[in-house]
């Protein structure tokens, strides 16, 4: 029965069999993410074997990781990315992906983002952003809307949420795209995208969690947690004539930047070149 | 191959670069062209006293190697990026102290757990916490061998003196590649800022080990069995097309996790026990002086063991008969053979810069008719010979 449902995806090539079916939940949104990471390695014509993807700890680092066949590392919770430079390091020529949540990499793992896109290193980073910590039964966390409920904010949540993608521009990223998961085919535009910079990209999705946030926030469907994203989806270009007080509480989508910088690893083989070529430990 | 070290280039390098001889350096500085002797050519670390100058060399002299030098943001991150760097192949190291030892734990965890072969250098300074913060101590015993959570084996080795941390630093990086483990290296900052002289041999003098790579499509997909019953599964590295999982999580031998069936669990675990306590000849060193006839045994550890042998050669002199074992793997514990010689002691003195650490570990091999007795000393200041020779005289 399994093995009809998966015979009829296209992508299933892409998926590590054995560890199917996922342990996400229905109509979670990080299905939605791997489908169009899938689509979008596939669009490239990117072989598999070129690919290294990383993950942190949650449900979101789930997604690929060990679900996407390729050399896959889970690692600790937060620090997905340092895994990922110190492979990216020895393996410069491969794509390296991390793809984890919002809890994982902007949370714990804040000061590996900031410092991976001060840096410039080419690893794309795929945050899911659903509000909560998923995994862990639904706590308050930095991505959760100011107002909204949660195992640890039950009356309320008093914070303000963190802005990654902006945050993560300014901190030097080559690459930042915000979507939702309701903009699948922007989605995979700006995966590929990421995929193709030199140097350190970023593509956030708001994605539905409709078991830990939904559920606590009057939107128990995932299809409500997906309306919700598209009516209150503002595009970047619209976002810039628009006040804080307007923007509060919308989701702005679309490319935050998009420029280029000299990249980390390129900078370290050029560095290594100039340094042996300074002592003359050059082969001959 | 990828593995970066072994190729005649690297040896070519080593050759021109650092000509055998005797130099006047640092005991971080031995540690650091230890380090590159063995063939590590990434480090990634953030800057901590007193292991900073091992940062600073390798910073310094990897890039003539066609090395990688990582200047993290944190220790946390600075054991990651080892971790991700030695699945791609590379011989890794990074040094810290006492509160980045702290931040590293959850990692070496990590590391022990997905069998990565790395070195950690932990050049050890008073504590707890910023203590005394640029003075030496020996008080990360336990934290090297439990300081990081749940059922694990730890290989910790620990260097005598500057020349000793040269040759150790080379011992630790072999015994992680043929165990596939991390390999902690308890130095200390006495040593550590001690400039001394430093003989560097030529470079053929080095036995240098490689982790064991699979030999087949077949053993690429097991990348934590045991195909060989030796517990040290092959490595399929990162970039060659196997497709490896890897996962902090319980894993079975595929390297997919399963953390619901005990028996996967109890068997990984085991395993990773297995492999080191079976292995003991890989790792087991100590050192022994006058041990054959000696009555009163002093066990010493790392920079200790020095006014150690002074003291035993002074007892010597006047009569009695000392004797001195040095464990140089401290964990896993030579207690074999402490017990043999404890068989022999009428009194036993453990000296330390600590407050009695190595000591619990000696005591579980000694029987009760035997005078047990710690030699400590903190606040940042190493035992000296007339102390030690004190406490000799006080038990003969
Ligand atoms: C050091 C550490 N602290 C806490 C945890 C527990 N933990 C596991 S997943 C998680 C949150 C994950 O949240 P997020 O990254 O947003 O992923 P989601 O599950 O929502 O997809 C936490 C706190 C852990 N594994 N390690
Ligand atoms: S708890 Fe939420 S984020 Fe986790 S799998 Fe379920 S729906 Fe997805």
């Amino acid at each position: 029965m399994a093995k009809k449902i998966y015979s009829t995806y296209p992508m299933v090539k892409y998926l590590r069999k054995e560890a199917l079916p996922t342990a996400l939940c229905p109509g979670c949104g990080g299905g939605t993410v791997l489908n169009a990471f899938a689509n979008a390695i596939d669009g490239l014509k990117i072989d598999p074997k070129d690919l290294v993807v990383v993950s942190g700890i949650g449900c979101s680092a789930w997604i690929a990781s060990p679900y996407f066949l390729a050399d896959t590392l889970h690692t600790t919770h937060g620090r997905a990315i340092a895994f990922a430079t110190g492979v990216k390091v020895g393996l410069p020529d491969k794509k390296v992906v991390v793809i984890s949540g919002d809890g994982d990499l902007a949370s714990i793992g804040g000061n590996h983002l900031l410092h991976a896109a001060r840096r410039n290193i080419d690893i794309t980073v795929i945050l899911v952003n659903n509000f909560i910590y998923g995994m862990t039964g639904g706590q308050v966390a930095p991505t959760t809307p100011f107002g909204a409920k949660t195992t640890t904010s039950p009356y309320r949540n008093i914070e303000h949420p963190l802005q990654i993608s902006e945050t993560v521009a300014a901190a030097g990223a080559s690459y930042v795209a915000r979507w939702t998961t309701a903009h699948v085919y922007q989605l995979i535009e700006s995966i590929k995208k990421a995929l193709q910079v030199k140097g350190f990209s970023l593509v956030e999705v708001i994605s539905q969690c409709p078991v830990q946030y939904g559920r606590r926030n009057r939107m128990k469907e995932p299809a409500e947690m997906l309306r919700w994203f598209l009516k209150n989806s503002v595009p970047v270009s619209r976002a810039r004539n628009m006040s804080p007080e307007e923007l509060e509480g919308k989701f702005v989508i679309g490319e935050i930047v998009n420029r280029e910088r000299p990249e980390f690893t390129t900078e370290l083989n050029k560095l290594i070149d100039e340094v042996q070529e300074h002592f003359g430990l050059k082969e001959e | 191959m990828i593995i970066r070290g072994n190729e005649p280039d690297q040896i070519r390098l080593i050759k021109r670069l650092y000509k055998p001889g005797n130099y006047f350096m640092q005991g971080n500085e031995a540690v650091a062209y230890g380090a590159l002797f063995a063939g590590c050519r990434f480090y990634a670390g953030y800057p901590i006293t007193p292991s900073s100058e091992i940062a600073e060399t390798m910073a310094r002299e990897l890039p003539k190697l066609g090395g990688y030098y990582l200047q993290m943001e944190d220790e946390i991150g600075s054991i990651a990026a080892m971790v991700g760097a030695s699945w791609t192949g590379f011989k890794v190291m990074t040094a810290t102290a006492g509160p980045g030892f702290s931040l590293m734990q959850e990692n070496l965890g990590y590391a022990v757990m997905t069998e990565t072969p790395l070195v950690l250098v932990d050049v050890q300074r008073s504590g707890p916490s910023t203590g005394q913060a640029t003075k030496g101590a020996q008080g990360d015993f336990f934290q090297a061998r439990w300081g990081t959570h749940g059922d694990h084996p730890i290989v910790a080795v620990s260097p005598t003196s500057g020349q000793d941390a040269f040759w150790e630093t080379i011992r630790a990086f072999n015994i992680a590649e043929k165990l596939r483990t991390p390999v902690v290296v308890l130095f200390d900052g006495v040593l550590a800022h001690t400039r001394e002289q430093i003989k560097i041999p030529d470079v053929s003098e080095v036995e240098i080990t490689y982790r064991k790579l699979p030999e087949n499509e077949e053993e690429a997909k097991l990348p934590f069995g045991d195909p060989h019953g030796d517990g040290v599964p092959p490595m399929p590295l990162f970039g060659h097309g196997y497709f490896t999982h890897v996962t902090g999580s319980t894993h079975k031998e595929n390297g997919l996790r399963d953390v619901y069936t005990p028996e996967v669990h109890d068997r990984l675990v085991r395993r990773i026990h297995r492999k080191i306590e079976k292995n003991r000849e890989v790792y087991e060193k100590y050192e022994e002086h006058f041990t054959d006839d000696a009555e009163i045994l002093v066990v010493s550890w790392g920079v200790t063991a020095r006014p150690a042998l002074g003291a035993v050669l002074r007892a010597r002199e006047e009569g009695i008969k000392a004797g001195l074992f040095v464990p140089k793997t401290v964990h896993p514990f030579p207690g074999e053979r402490m017990r043999e010689l404890a068989k022999k002691s009428r009194a036993i003195l453990v000296a330390e810069m600590n407050l009695g650490q190595m000591i619990i570990e000696v005591e579980r091999y000694v029987n009760d008719d035997v005078l047990l007795k710690g030699v400590n000393k903190i606040g940042g200041v190493p035992l000296t010979v007339e102390e030690i020779l004190r406490e000799i005289r006080g038990v003969a």
